[in-house]
């Protein structure tokens, strides 16, 4: 006997099965694939590009290929197979995207030209959108990725690696000009000017990508209003992270480290207002946050640490909120250039407060002033840090606890806590 | 066997040794003698070169002892007043004197070590001692190397009569030998029956160097102290 | 030498004062490691021991040490030995002891506790220091025959390097506080090697900080390894200078 309901079943399931084939055949049909290389018929790049028709993928084989500039100028897909080599020779310009709707995926692009009077890039987009550039290897070129007046783009999972020695010979890792809503994760760029670089860009994500050892900026913005920054690591960089001329900018659970040098910061905020810093990590600075002319920034449960000053605040600074935030550790707690101060300190961890607890309620009862005499001095006479951590500078910081003459009045955390928070 | 030829030395205004030159011989026993700050320690220490001399020169068997320093090799010396390391014993300081000067086929003297006593005391830190059983170590110490020069500052200052008679037979036993010894001391009347020869000294200056003989026949005394008195008189 | 260095040794490690030194010293490391739950807090306190007492104590000790062997000295002179030999002794024998003291008292809690490049920096420096004021001791006393003259010097000497140096300098940058003296500071620093120590101990605990401007220069000239040695050299020369010195006064010095 022929059980009825399974019957019924196997039809649906032929059905279904037959709706989705008469979708996907079309598609398929008409979707080819171009294959590039050697000992395929076509060996040129380009002439695979030219030869293929929107949403077909060119698939390249492995090798190397002197080929000069790609341009694709149709919503297709490039793909490379284990990674194939482009070289630019040091005279082209990679990979230029001028369609929207196009994937560049999978290859090594190396040794692009150099110029100063254009931004000649490993692959770079022309005034388009939804682009993905995803897991390529990029090496010795001028500018790694750009992007100028793109929009919807993907930047995903590149290692991006130059070995410049001079800012003036050398382009950004990836660069954004007057883009939006771009999507920036995963890359590892090193040996650049720039990290990172943002100017005009807008409503995009950065996360967790890695940026050292370049020579400027691990990451710098302009004029790049409501970004958002997570998980990324900056470190080594030749003067750590500079973002200016900015409002609406989310920074959370990034890493600064290691920044290092006279004019270096771990974060380098100029003009930057309306702001969350959240949950960042900074540690081994010279100066962990630098801000100057910022104002309502809300600062929480971050963490400074082996840094030479966690923060230098400048008095051109208001409505800065700094509150539950671990210092550990750092020669300078804060360093500032004036004594008005408006900006409020709550519930941080400081470990050099030595203050008390009486009635225990793990917030201390005196206030914890983060500006030391030595620190206001260092900041007029630079040359006196030679005599830091000696009998005489320990006898200054001392006096001017009990007599606060040079320190700003106000600069104070009126509620210490007693223990670190857990961060 | 010491000569000191012309020997100047000042102590900032102070003239401690004014031209002296002095000859001394094997087998003689010298009492260096003249009245507190005459310049006699100065002038065992510039022959043992703790002093340099301003102007002067000092041979020690025909040597110049400036900038020499084995020559002492041959020196016994027992200081006015004897400080040691106060935290060691008389054991470790005999030790390391021993330790310091020793030399091939050396068989120590160690007969005072023994008629003084310290062989009892030996565990005893230097810090605990009395003045006197300092001297006695001194004077050991003097005498372990048996040396061919004696050089004695004050060795009776101190010590018990007992000690001291000691110490003097010990000192004619080692005249005996025929040894230089060299002794000062302003307590003359101890070393009557010891010397032979006394040099006088008097605010740096070289009174005289005679023979006991000598003295004894100039002066028609026969004690030394009387001997001495008669020619500071006249 | 060796024989009378080994007599020195064994006098002074019997020596209450040095005992109490090595005990101090051990009960303090031990104490700011055992009771500061942040280990870095507790080097800093250490640095300030190894900066004031280290130095104190040892040019101190050394000064008296000398003018108490004063019969000693005069014993060994008479002996067959050189004078350049019974000097060095004693130099090496005060130097090796309270170097051993501030190795025990410490260095074993640093190496316990902080064998980080900042602790390890403060132990070669601490030692260090330690000789280069017994040197200082010596050429001190050498030259003054009144002990009390002679301790009174030593205890300026101290003063002037811990601290009235420091004070000097703080006034002269801020009187010149227009001119750009980075590169001189580093020269300045030569002339005192308690200051040397520091910025040498500075530069491994605060590197961040000492990125900075004026850092930078220091870090350009003392973070390199050519720097490092140098400053090392300059060092060792405080450690040679004052003894070479004493050492020609009391080759010729009355006793």
């Amino acid at each position: 006997m022929i059980d009825k309901r399974k019957v019924t079943g196997d039809m649906n399931r032929l059905i279904i099965g037959y709706f989705i084939l008469a979708t996907a055949i079309p598609a398929r049909a008409f979707a080819k694939i171009i294959k590039v290389g050697k000992g395929q018929v076509v060996t040129h790049i380009q002439q695979g590009i030219d030869m293929a028709a929107a949403g077909d993928t060119v698939l390249v084989s492995e090798g190397i290929y002197r080929q000069g500039n790609i341009v694709i100028n149709k919503p297709i897909v490039l793909k490379g197979v284990n990674h194939p080599v482009l070289d630019g020779e040091k005279k082209y310009e990679l990979i230029s995207v001028k369609s929207p709707g196009v994937t560049v995926e999978g290859f090594l692009v190396r040794n692009s030209g150099h110029s100063s009077m254009t931004d000649i890039a490993g692959i770079k987009i022309y005034n388009t959108h939804h682009i993905t550039v995803i897991n390529n290897i990029l090496e010795d070129n001028f500018f790694g990725i750009y992007a100028q007046q793109a929009a919807h783009c993907v930047i995903q999972n590149n290692s991006i690696t130059a070995y410049a020695k001079e800012t003036q010979l050398s382009g950004n890792g990836i660069h954004c000009w007057k883009s939006d809503s771009m999507h920036i994760s995963a890359n590892s760029v090193t040996g650049h000017r720039d990290g990172i670089y943002l100017e005009f860009a807008t409503h995009s994500l950065i996360e967790k990508n890695t940026v050292q050892k370049n020579l400027r900026y691990g990451l710098h913005f302009m004029f790049s209003h409501n970004n958002t920054y997570t998980r990324n690591i900056f470190r080594n960089n030749g003067a750590g992270v500079a973002v200016m001329y900015t409002r609406h900018v989310t920074m959370k659970n990034n890493r600064f480290e290691e920044n290092w040098g006279d004019a270096a910061y771990g974060l380098l905020l100029k003009e930057i207002s309306d702001s969350d810093i959240e949950g960042n990590y900074f540690e081994k600075n010279t100066s962990g946050i630098y801000m100057d002319g910022s104002s309502r920034i809300e600062m929480y449960k971050n963490v400074f640490k082996d840094n030479g000053w966690a923060i230098k605040m400048q008095a051109s600074c208001m409505d800065i909120k700094l509150e539950k935030n671990n210092f550990i550790n750092n020669t300078f707690d804060m360093g500032t250039n004036g004594s008005l101060v408006l900006n409020t300190f709550k519930n941080n961890y400081w470990d050099k407060y030595e203050g008390y607890d009486l009635n225990k309620d793990k917030i201390g009862d005196v206030p914890y002033r983060p500006v030391s005499m030595y620190s206001m001095i260092i900041e007029q006479n630079p040359p006196a840090m030679m005599l830091f951590r000696s009998f005489i500078t320990a006898l200054l910081d001392k006096t001017e606890k009990l007599l606060p003459s040079l320190t700003p009045e106000n600069l104070k955390d009126d509620y210490p806590l007693m223990k670190p928070l857990a961060l | 066997m010491i000569i000191t030829s012309n020997v100047s030395k000042k102590f900032g205004k102070l003239k401690a040794l004014d031209d002296v030159s002095v000859t001394c011989n094997r087998g003689e026993c010298i009492a260096l003698i003249g009245p507190n700050g005459s310049g006699k320690t100065t002038l065992v220490k510039t022959i043992l070169g703790m002093v340099v001399p301003d102007s002067g020169f000092i041979t020690f068997n025909g040597k110049n002892i400036l900038h020499d320093w084995k020559y002492r090799k041959d020196i016994g010396y027992m200081p006015q007043i004897g400080r040691y390391p106060e935290n060691m014993t008389i054991g470790q300081v005999l030790d390391m004197m021993r330790d310091i000067r020793h030399a091939k086929n050396f068989i120590p003297d160690e007969e005072l070590i023994e008629s003084f006593g310290l062989g009892a005391l030996i565990q005893k830190r230097m810090r605990t001692l009395s003045g006197g059983t300092r001297q006695k170590v001194s004077a050991s110490l003097a005498f372990l190397f048996n040396p061919d020069v004696l050089i004695l500052d004050e060795p009776t200052a101190g010590l018990d009569p007992l000690a001291s008679g000691i110490l003097k037979e010990k000192i004619v036993a080692e005249k005996e030998k025929g040894k230089l010894i060299l002794i000062t001391s302003h307590v003359l009347s101890e070393l009557d029956d010891l010397i032979t020869q006394v040099i006088y000294m008097q605010e740096g200056k070289l009174k005289f160097h005679k023979s006991i003989e000598t003295l004894r026949s100039d002066t028609g005394e026969m004690q030394l102290t009387r001997a001495i008195a008669s020619i500071m008189t006249n | 030498m060796r024989k009378i260095i080994k007599y020195v040794i064994a006098d002074i490690l019997r020596n209450k004062i040095v005992i109490a030194y090595t005990a101090f010293l051990l009960v303090m490391s031990l104490s700011i490691f055992a009771l500061e739950d942040n280990t870095s807090k507790g080097l800093l306190s250490l640095l300030n021991i190894i900066l004031l007492i280290v130095p104190l104590v040892s040019i101190v000790f050394s000064t008296i040490y000398i003018y108490n062997s004063s019969e000693f000295i005069e014993l060994l002179v008479s002996q067959p030995l050189k004078r350049k030999s019974i000097w060095l002794s004693l130099f090496s024998g005060l130097a090796a002891s309270l170097a051993l003291s501030f190795f025990i008292g410490a260095g074993i809690p640093i190496l316990i506790y902080q064998p980080s490049p900042t602790g390890i920096m403060m132990l070669l420096t601490g030692l260090l220091l330690s000789v280069i004021f017994v040197s200082i001791a010596l050429f001190a006393s050498v030259t003054t025959r009144d002990k009390a003259k002679g301790i009174g010097k030593v205890i300026l000497l101290w003063l002037y390097f811990s601290i009235l140096f420091d004070g000097l300098i703080l006034f002269l940058l801020f009187q010149f506080a227009d001119y750009p003296l980075e590169k001189a500071m580093v020269a300045v620093s030569a002339f005192n090697p308690i200051d040397l120590s520091r910025i040498l101990i500075l530069l491994q605990m605060d590197v961040s900080a000492l990125m900075g401007y004026t850092g930078a220069i220091f870090r350009n000239f003392f973070g390199t390894q050519i720097g490092i040695a140098l400053a090392f050299i300059v060092l060792v020369l405080w450690m040679m200078t004052p003894l070479w010195l004493s050492l020609r006064r009391f080759t010729t010095k009355d006793l």
